[in-house]
């Protein structure tokens, strides 16, 4: 008996991948900026120091999202 | 040369003949074919050539700049000195504050000059790639970041910099199974490969985002015959203008969060424990 194939998909499932991990840190990106953009509304003078408190804050959830867009490249 | 990048150009926006199809930009971009000196150790392609002109551009740009120094500076001084004193007030002093921030004012500004000027020319017409796209520059600066970072904590607390850092101070010494791994490797390994990541992959997606839409421009006006999809090339060339401004914010932004993170790794090192 026959297998009929009905229907494929073709392509690399590292952007599948990826698309499923830029969830988190884009929803923590938008937490934190969120956050600081309150902080700065609430007290105005703060806004050289928070700014950067946002910065780092940033730094550290865009961590994993960089790291999803480099193993898409790591297992070919 | 200059026949290897008219040839270049015309290749990346132009498809083959007789194929007819589009090629989307895929990672080959940023391996050129190498122009100069192959087969040696030194071997140059279009990425490496721009990246020395950048570093000759900033030799003399620096050098122009401070060339006849007054107490007073005049008019075209003060637009020269604008971004160093961007960098010393308002990433090194307000971070380190004066006196550590003096300290490592040096290598703070050559970071950002150099990612700054490094980043640019990804909108600049004939060069049109990053020099800071491909992995190797981004590595380079963030293992100097790195060993900064190292280098401060080991020298102003000799003893107690690697055992504060793996061991943070205050936590109940049953959490320090979970936490010290983590510690280690989200201070002595993640930050050094999220610096250079997030700058290359920046520059990277960005510069394949514009050949792709100057690309579809081209493909829509010209390859393929005056019909109905002929004005979609219209859209893709608003679009490659709108992300063309879009990437040089890009630049500079991705040069001062490399430069600020710097500062505020050798500032966490620095920092006094109670």
């Amino acid at each position: 008996m026959d297998i009929t194939t009905l229907a494929a998909l073709n392509g690399n499932i590292a952007t599948v991948g990826y698309g499923l991990a830029a969830i988190g840190p884009g929803i923590g990106v938008g937490i934190v900026v969120g956050k600081a953009i309150e902080g700065i509304s609430r007290q105005p003078e703060l806004q050289g120091r928070l700014t950067t408190q946002m910065f780092i804050g940033i730094a550290f959830t865009e961590a994993l999202a960089l790291i999803g867009i480099a193993t898409g490249f790591i297992f070919r | 040369m200059e026949r290897a990048l008219l040839h270049h150009a015309l290749t990346q926006i132009s498809m083959a003949a007789g194929d007819g199809g589009f090629h989307a930009p895929s990672l080959d971009e940023f391996f050129p074919p190498i122009v100069l000196f192959e087969g040696t150790p030194f071997a140059l392609n279009r990425i490496m050539l721009i990246r020395l002109l950048v570093m000759v551009l900033l030799v003399l740009f620096v050098t122009v700049a401070t060339r006849s120094l007054k107490v007073v500076p005049s008019r075209g001084s003060s637009i020269v000195e604008f971004p160093f004193n961007f960098v010393r007030n308002s990433i090194a002093y307000e971070t380190l504050g004066e006196r550590d921030g003096r300290r490592y004012l040096p290598l703070l500004t050559t970071i950002f000059f150099v990612t700054l000027g490094m980043n640019l020319t990804s909108v600049i017409p004939f060069l049109n790639i990053a020099g800071t796209s491909v992995i190797g520059l981004p590595l380079v600066m963030a293992v100097i970041s790195w060993i900064a970072f190292i280098y401060a904590g080991l020298k102003k607390h000799p003893g107690a910099f690697i055992r504060n850092s793996l061991f943070p101070p205050g936590v109940p010494w049953p959490l320090y199974i979970i936490v010290t791994p983590i510690e280690f490797f989200s201070t002595f390994i993640l930050r050094p490969v999220t610096l250079t990541l997030r700058l290359t992959m920046n520059m990277l997606v960005g510069h394949l985002l514009l050949v792709l839409f100057f690309s579809a421009t081209w493909f829509f006006f010209f390859q393929q015959g005056p019909n109905g999809f002929t004005l979609f090339g219209l859209g893709t060339l608003v679009f490659g203008f709108a992300f063309t401004l879009f990437e040089l914010f890009v630049a500079a932004l991705q040069a001062y969060i490399f430069t600020l993170l710097t500062a505020v790794y050798l500032q966490l090192s620095l920092a006094e424990e109670h």
